[in-house]
């Protein structure tokens, strides 16, 4: 992961992306017809939403493979997974509170999707405490990873929650028919150029916090091993 | 456009200025690396020098 090319790369594609995105929600898809200009906050809540839970996906995986190997890489990897999915989902529920206040009249509600999200805000926020407020221990990278699975348990049940109990939060993706709620092709179109933006700016954003924790983890690592080397080179004998 | 801009407006307003945000920690956090690597590198130095000249290295002094 550590290639300054393809961070590059995925650097410049996120932004040129985010740009005809952007120009795609303004300028290019119609609202829609019963919540009217509000509704085109969907076209960034919902990708969003996808990269959060594949963030927190990412740091469950992480964590199976850091308690079966105690590798250090997974332990890594779960922790910037983890870092850059509370980013996501932080703005996944600060955009979907935005769009609510004009559609359901207020910010927030304890609708069942939106609790068992809040929920999961946190437990990863609780996964985050823990791994700033404690020593980089193996230990701690256990509870962490363990902490990490649990909370990543949440996610389907966030997904079906629309399903499982009543509901105000519209399903729109997959609607209890079983159809799209997407009547037009252009927000097809718009929802698949914002989905493929976000999930390559999480990509970058991901690739960035990776190396800089490997990079970390093995100063931390040399530091250790310099010290004893001077610790011997002054030992008198 | 329509009466709910003001939210659209916000809501994109937020979601950029949070990114922007973040990356900009992710760059101090990298700053704060490079200078760590460089103290790192110096000690390295400072070992290996000892070393050839077959005397104990000077206890390091701040971080």
């Amino acid at each position: 992961m550590n290639n300054p090319t393809i961070r590059n790369w995925l650097g410049f594609s996120t932004l040129a992306l985010m740009l005809a995105s952007l120009f795609m929600v303004f300028d290019y898809v119609p609202p829609d017809a019963e919540m009217g200009i509000a509704q085109l906050i969907f076209y960034f809540h919902v990708p969003l939403a996808w990269v959060a839970f594949a963030s927190f996906g990412l740091v469950a995986i992480a964590g199976i493979f850091y308690l079966w190997l105690g590798d250090q890489l997974w332990d890594d990897l779960g922790y910037a997974a983890a870092e850059t999915g509370m980013v996501f989902c932080t703005l996944m529920i600060v955009a979907g509170s935005i769009w609510a206040k004009p559609i359901w009249g207020t910010w927030w509600t304890w609708d069942s999707r939106l609790t068992m999200t809040f929920i999961l805000w946190l437990m990863y926020g609780g996964y985050l405490m823990l791994r700033a407020s404690a020593d980089d221990t193996p230990q701690v990278a256990r509870f962490g990873a363990v902490i990490g699975i649990v909370a990543a348990m949440d996610v389907p049940i966030v997904i079906v929650s629309v399903r499982l109990w009543r509901t105000i939060h519209p399903a729109v993706l997959v609607t209890k028919q079983g159809t799209h709620g997407l009547e037009d092709p252009r927000m097809v179109w718009t929802l698949l150029v914002s989905l493929t933006a976000f999930t390559l700016l999480w990509a970058w954003l991901l690739m960035l916090r990776f190396t800089q924790l490997r990079t970390r983890s093995r100063m931390a690592w040399l530091a250790g091993r310099i010290a004893l080397a001077t610790a011997a080179a002054s030992d008198p004998k | 456009m329509g009466a709910h801009f003001g939210y659209l407006f916000a809501a994109y307003s937020i979601i950029f200025v949070a990114m922007f945000l973040y990356v900009m920690f992710i760059w101090r956090r990298q700053a704060a690396l490079d200078a760590e690597l460089r103290t790192l590198e110096a000690r390295v130095a400072a070992l290996t020098e000892h070393s050839a000249a077959g005397r104990p290295p000077e206890p390091r002094s701040g971080a």
